[in-house]
């Protein structure tokens, strides 16, 4: 009986176990009041600062489900044709609207890549010229995306007009610091050893780039601007609210004079392009991965 | 066929070519395509400069005339008005809080609903999933600006619009983190005798809880970053504020307002960040 540990030894290891558990125990409870007292804290303050009334919350209640109701087109059974012909009376300016917003989407997030594409490789630590070079992209992109669009689309309006080019641009911008960001860390992780070898080959910085970085990352920039192009698509949609072109300005004006019937019919559009973007984005990007999982 | 470099002979090489094509070209089927694809996407590009007015004039009187604004903005000034300022942005901030969480508290229950592996009836789950579709299709400022006509100006609008896309976002992403559990620990739950409730709350919400949190504080930093620009259709927050120094040409005010805007977004992005990678780590 030699393997057997005597029973005051057992007792005082569960004693141990038990103080142990208890004591974490106690910690856990300790760091969850902790996070409590502050989401409480955060919470009241929140309510009254955000003027958050539930007296008020539930008297608005009604009046949204009232207004979703007015939303709702009157479709008869007999005349369902003609109906729907006069929900969507306005369809040929409706359509004209809505291909120049995807328009002003899809030449947006060119532009915003192709200047992403230029600036990236000079802000990813491996792959800058210089330091002060990579500091300055660096900075420069992250005010490009940091600040939202529609603040760019206010001020563009001033400069550049009222219309879709002020949108665009506001757009590009915003896409070149938020696109720039995703490839400079792209670039970052590429495998060192091509750049090595085309180096020992003699190329300059272009050189190196063009033929030891770009078939790399290329897949995943493709990746990444059609994604980009997605949620271009969504913003484009209400850059019209402050005049910057597209179908924002058309649904603005008739959500606030109240056309009810035209305010669901063009939210109807709307939901149904974004919805049909993001299924055939996914397509593409289905199908350049199985072109690459291929080769 | 053997080849040996130096005694290629021009008749190897036609050889060659005619055994193997594809080695040395691609065929010319494809090649139209490619021709073809970079063919259209140039006309598209020529036909939006055209269409959109983008000649290098105007983008430069733009260029010039955005200069003049900048340099009006600079220094930035706050015009005695700091306070409301920072009023704005403390209101900015509870809109994206509270919108959030009740966003959250929607998505909770219903990403039940949604997710394969609780509820297996198809076409229950693909009505809600569309329903999602449907919430999330629909921008926040759209959202902001339906709320600010149903119910009026002021913040309540501009967290109701958050809460509702949130909702959308959140119990779809919900809804796959429940679809991606563990199966072992569910039924090891499950094989003790416990009811349906009972592998809920022990089998699947332990699983679930640290990466719907970590999802929601990521939908509470890209909120912050929407509730800022909610107050250009009234729904309350420093957008508001902006919107109206940027109309009446008050550009040193309005540059602070930015400035404040992006000190903001740092701050948030930076304690949410912090916050994300200790629930990860606990989860683990």
């Amino acid at each position: 009986m030699s393997g057997r540990v005597a029973p005051d030894a057992v007792v005082d290891s569960v004693a141990a176990f038990e103080r142990a558990r208890a004591e974490m125990q106690r910690q856990k409870r300790i760091q969850a009041l902790i996070f409590a007292v502050v989401f409480l804290v955060c919470l009241v303050t929140a309510v009254i600062v955000g003027q958050f009334d539930v007296m008020t919350l539930i008297d608005g209640l009604p009046r949204t489900t009232d207004y979703v109701r007015k939303l709702v087109p009157v479709l008869r059974w007999e005349t369902l044709g003609a109906d729907v012909a006069e929900w969507y009376w306005n369809i040929g300016k409706w359509l004209t609207l809505l291909v120049e917003t995807l328009l002003m989407a899809f030449f947006a997030t060119l532009l915003g890549t192709i200047g992403a594409l230029l600036l990236s490789f000079a802000a990813s630590s491996n792959l800058t010229p210089g330091y002060w070079i990579y500091f300055a992209t660096r900075r420069f992109l992250e005010i490009a995306r940091s600040v939202p669009d529609l603040v760019y689309a206010l001020v563009f309006v001033f400069a550049w007009g009222l219309g879709p080019l002020a949108g665009i641009l506001a757009l590009t911008i915003h896409t070149m610091g938020a696109s720039g960001k995703l490839f400079a860390e792209v670039n970052e992780n590429v495998d060192p050893n091509p750049i090595e070898g085309v180096r020992a080959a003699g190329a300059n910085w272009v050189k190196m780039i063009r033929f030891a970085v770009i078939p790399q990352v290329l897949p995943v920039f493709a990746s990444y601007t059609l994604w980009r192009f997605e949620i271009n698509v969504r913003t484009a949609a209400v850059l019209g609210f402050v005049g910057a072109g597209g179908i924002g300005y058309e649904l603005y004006t008739n959500i606030r004079l109240n056309y009810y019937e035209d305010v669901s019919a063009i939210l109807l559009i709307i939901v149904a392009t974004v919805v049909l973007v993001d299924i055939g984005c996914e397509e593409i990007r289905h199908r350049m991965i199985g072109k690459e999982s291929l080769r | 066929m053997r080849l040996r470099i130096g005694a290629v002979s021009k008749a190897d090489m036609l050889e060659a070519r005619r055994c193997l094509p594809g080695a040395f070209c691609r065929p010319l089927a494809q090649r139209l395509l490619s021709w073809l694809c970079w063919t259209g996407l140039a006309a598209l590009v020529l036909f939006c400069a055209v269409r959109f007015d983008m000649s290098p004039l105007r983008l430069w009187s733009g260029l010039s005339e955005l200069g003049t604004l900048t340099r009006v903005m600079f220094p930035p000034a706050s015009g005695g008005n700091m306070d409301l300022f920072l009023a704005g942005i403390l209101e900015t901030l509870a809109m994206a809080f509270l919108g959030t969480l009740i966003g959250g508290a929607i998505a909770f229950p219903l990403s039940f609903l949604a997710a394969k592996n609780i509820l297996p009836a198809w076409l229950f789950h693909f009505g809600v999933r569309r329903v999602f579709d449907v919430l999330r299709g629909v921008d926040v400022m759209i959202w902001a600006l339906i709320f600010v006509v149903a119910i009026g100006l002021g913040p309540l609008a501009g967290i109701l619009a958050i809460a509702i896309s949130d909702a959308g976002t959140l119990a779809k992403l919900f809804s796959e983190a429940i679809e991606n559990i563990d199966r072992k620990q569910t039924e090891g739950v499950r094989s003790t005798g416990a009811n349906a409730v009972k592998v809920m709350r022990f089998g699947v919400i332990p699983q679930v809880l640290p990466v719907m949190l970590s999802f929601t504080l990521y939908m509470f930093e890209s909120n912050t970053r929407s509730a800022t620009i909610l107050g250009i259709v009234g729904a309350g927050g420093i957008g508001l504020l902006l919107a109206d120094r940027i109309r009446a040409n008050v550009w040193d005010q309005a540059c602070l307002i930015i400035i404040l805007i992006l000190v903001t977004v740092y701050f948030i992005d930076f304690v949410s960040k912090r916050l994300r990678e200790r629930l990860i780590g606990q989860g683990k």
